[in-house]
């Protein structure tokens, strides 16, 4: 029993080392030809003239996810204290269906209404209209129902006994969800903070068509950036050669960017990350 | 299922309460805005187009006539293959990683890092890799099998994640107790565990459902672009979001059969997440204990 | 006990799932086996570019119509995945959106099956009328930034190029000799329809897309209108007789000289018999005559 669940798990794990012996073969050609360091001081990335700076992408991707995190886990975990301890139960229903939902809707068509709702919209605002703060937006609404599940569901194994507990010392409601539920439930909501956040980094299509995909690295939220992700969705049904090679980094770089997540999000929790 | 909490104690700074009762009824408002803004969206101009005939025939003229029987039958096989696959995969992690591994097992961390990094991999690099892996090296090809296995591997983290979440919801008064009665390990886990973890496999389920039928990159490159009626899972078939970008992007005047398909799809996830909602709730309830 | 019985009714719904759509996949497959009159039968793999899938696609139905016992399977994913799988053998045909290069036709052989003029488009609520070469490079490098400089309203100008490597972009950039890098865009696409909902939805921007595809869209109320270049109207009959400028030829790619299915299809693809299709598919048909010297 324990053997055999140890190779399956063996199996999950070893996926990712797949993925990876995958990227870096498919990236050997341009490493072996410039090495890694142009990837950070070239002065541009145009890959037909053998320029490959990804470093305003790298930027792009950073800001886009940071911001949609910041937005997302706030309104994600106020959403699950919502459906537990605020809506009359056939409200919560509802509502939790609906944030379900929410995380189906392909991101095809988030991208769709982005480009021809939102980004309109920034643009009257403060042109041209896609923009990094368009991806944030976008972004912020896919990534917010895996947020809001998981703390909904962590919130909702928080035993009974500690709101008896709590509602017994005359805790009043806020106080028993921020003294008692929150750190109580502090695991799941890690938990969906690294799933929401590896989401907003992997993001592909629908910040391809709202973020405005200039390679620069932004001045301000109302500045086109481009996305790692774009990055290789954009330019793949075309590349040949080095350039393909070099998407391929693109997709090394942002693997690396979560790599190093992890591994931070491992160090700051160590005690509520693992059971 | 929720169960608000008493209203029993106005002695602690009730304004502190009532504002955080008023910015989470604001938060739950303002989504619930946004998201009828979105679904009005698609309901207001997908509504017109759904007919029998849309949903049964094959689509003509590259997608602006015919319908998308062929496609939703792809989907569906898509789907199927990748959740017989990825949630027998991911239970038996899940229950490996919060039952049979101390928290600070080197295995079990390595395994559990592995997959958060899985879970940041974009969807493009997957696809890339199922075409690679799966359709060359495997010799599966543009199939339909092709793109369900890519698209167990990108669910993987998300149910195991989740489900993981689950086991650890059983308080550990539980195993202790089952220990203390005899029962054995895999009784524990057969009746108590599995029954106890079902809200959290639900939810990644539900999450796991959500990210494979939106899943457009990874598709393009493995399960492919056929719109035929598959007649086996080595048939190339044409996802369901596929179709969708297809039309939405390379096809001037799909807009309206793209949101026809839009709103097919979120009518389907709407069954499918209540069936897995149905069945979770069932099985939670025959364990005899649940919390809510 | 009762556990499991319940994960019996689970896999019993998971496999009685599975059969309904093995059912109703088998009974709606007519082709079957079926002997066909001319003896043709076999499979064919095209795969490519996304802009000529759709059209081959059709094509493709419409043969697989006059040969029952023949399947062709169109796959997407670029011009770049048309050539190589072309070359591994992974596909009998490849699709590109552009010609061959010269360094390319050592390696594979081109069957031009219709064209695809690439116009400049701006909203509808741009006063422009016209602009030359000269300023569209200009508006393109960022020399002229506001719509006031080419006779329109004071408004700064939204520029949306095409990401590197495609060949509307590399079309684009001979035409005025541009050097990608030279140009300062403001917003980059992918696809064509994404340009088209770009410039709808801004009524600064310019951009450039298929002109059969405006064009349709046009029709259809998209509020943007077509530019001239370089005094020639953007319409497909401009594109049809050669006067435009700016066209590109959607191309069949083989590794081998092709023979037996493969060269069946190709002569297909090429011949009056699907002009309809290219039509509906807002592509222009390329004439006997002209396909002759492509062929070589």
């Amino acid at each position: 029993m324990v053997w055999s669940l140890q190779a399956i798990a063996a199996i999950a794990g070893a996926l990712v080392l797949l993925i990876a012996a995958f990227l870096i073969g498919e990236t050997l050609p341009v490493l072996q030809k410039v090495g890694f360091l142009p990837f950070f001081t070239d002065p541009a990335w145009n890959p037909t003239e053998a320029l490959y700076n990804l470093a305003p992408m790298l930027w792009g991707t950073l800001f886009a996810a940071a911001g949609s995190v910041l937005l997302a886990t706030p309104l994600g975990i106020l959403s699950a204290m919502f459906c537990q301890y605020y809506a009359p139960a056939g409200i919560a229903l509802l509502y939790r269906r609906l944030i379900e939902l929410l995380a189906g809707i392909p991101s095809v068509v988030y991208g769709f209404w982005g480009l021809v709702t939102l980004v309109p919209l920034i643009g009257r605002l403060h042109p041209p209209g896609p923009s990094l703060l368009a991806g944030m937006l976008i972004l912020t609404m896919m990534i917010l129902p895996t947020v809001a599940l998981t703390a909904d569901a962590s919130f909702a194994k928080v035993p009974p006994a500690y709101l008896q507990g709590a509602a017994s010392l005359g805790l009043s409601r806020w106080g028993t969800i921020w003294g008692v539920v929150i750190p109580a439930a502090k695991s799941g909501l890690l938990t969906g903070v690294i799933l929401e956040t590896g989401r907003a980094l992997g993001e592909t299509m629908a910040i391809l068509m709202v973020c405005g995909n200039v390679v620069q690295t932004p001045q301000s939220i109302f500045d086109p950036i481009r996305t790692l992700t774009a990055n290789i969705a954009l330019e793949m049904a075309y590349a040949l050669g080095d350039h393909r090679s070099a998407l391929f980094v693109s997709g090394l770089i942002l693997m690396g960017l979560v790599t190093a997540l992890v591994i931070v999000a491992d160090a700051i929790a160590p005690e509520e990350n693992h059971g | 299922m929720a169960k608000p909490l008493q209203r029993s104690s106005p002695s602690r700074s009730p304004w502190l309460d009532r504002l955080s009762a008023f910015g989470v009824w604001s938060v739950a408002l303002i989504i619930t805005a946004i998201f009828a803004w979105i679904m009005g969206d698609i309901l207001w101009r997908g509504a017109g187009q759904i007919s029998w005939d849309f949903l049964t025939l094959p689509p003509q003229n590259a997608g602006r006539d015919g319908g998308i029987g062929p496609i939703l039958v792809s989907t569906g096989l898509i789907l199927v293959v990748c959740l017989s696959v990825s949630l027998p995969l991911g239970l038996g992690t899940a229950v490996f990683l919060s039952e049979f591994t101390a928290a600070d097992n080197g295995f079990g961390r390595l395994v559990r890092r592995s997959l958060d990094i899985l879970s940041g991999v974009p969807s493009i690099v997957f696809g890339l890799f199922g075409y690679t892996f799966f359709a060359q090296t495997l010799g599966l090809g543009f199939s339909i099998l092709s793109g369900g296995l890519t698209l167990a591997c990108m669910v993987l983290p998300i149910l195991i994640r989740s489900a993981e979440e689950g086991f650890r919801a059983v308080p550990a008064d539980y195993r202790l107790s089952a220990a203390s009665l005899g029962l054995s390990r895999t009784a524990t886990l057969w009746h108590l565990l599995l029954p106890a973890a079902v809200p959290g496999i639900v939810v990644g389920l539900v999450l796991g459902i959500g990210r494979a039928i939106a899943e457009t990159a990874a598709l393009i490159f493995t399960s492919g672009y056929v719109d035929r009626m598959p007649t086996s899972l080595l048939d190339s078939g044409r996802a369901l979001s596929v179709h969708i970008f297809d039309l939405s992007m390379n096809v001037p005047g799909g807009d309206a059969p793209a949101y026809g398909s839009a709103l097919v799809l979120v009518v389907l996830l709407i069954l499918l997440n209540g069936a897995a909602n149905w069945i979770g709730r069932r099985l939670s309830f025959q364990s005899g204990f649940h919390w809510r | 006990m009762r556990l499991m019985r319940n994960r019996g009714y689970f896999a019993a719904f998971i496999v009685s799932l599975a059969a309904s759509f093995g059912v109703q996949a088998c009974s709606s497959s007519p082709q079957g086996t079926a002997p066909s009159s001319d003896g043709l039968t076999g499979k064919l793999i095209l795969t490519g570019s996304s802009t000529v899938a759709p059209l081959v696609g059709e094509i493709a139905k419409r043969f697989e119509a006059e040969h029952p016992s023949v399947r062709i399977d169109v796959q997407t994913g670029g011009s770049s995945r048309g050539l190589a799988d072309a070359k591994q053998r992974l596909a009998d045909i490849g699709m590109i959106s552009r010609a061959l290069k010269p360094e390319e036709t050592d390696d594979f052989q081109g069957f031009v099956i219709a064209q695809d003029g690439i116009g400049v488009i701006i909203n509808k609520a741009n006063s422009v009328g016209a602009i030359s070469d000269r300023q569209l490079v200009d508006i393109y490098t960022n020399q002229i930034q506001n719509w006031r400089e080419v006779g329109g309203e004071d408004a700064p100008i939204t520029v949306v190029n095409k990401a590197e490597g495609r060949s509307t972009l590399e079309l684009f950039l001979s035409y005025f000799q541009l050097q990608n890098s030279q140009i300062q865009a403001d917003v980059i696409i992918g696809d064509n329809q994404q340009g088209i909902k770009t410039v709808a939805g801004n009524a600064n921007a310019i951009g450039y897309v298929s002109i059969g595809a405006a064009e349709y869209d046009i029709g259809q109320g998209a509020p943007i209108h077509l530019l001239p270049v370089g005094g020639v109207e953007a319409t497909v009959e401009t594109v049809q007789d050669g006067s435009f400028p700016l066209a590109r030829p959607l191309t069949l790619v083989t590794a081998n000289p092709p023979s037996g299915l493969t060269q069946e299809f190709i002569q297909f693809a090429q011949s009056e018999d699907v002009h309809d299709i290219i039509k509906a598919q807002n592509f222009v048909p390329v004439q006997r005559k002209e396909l002759a010297q492509t062929l070589r």
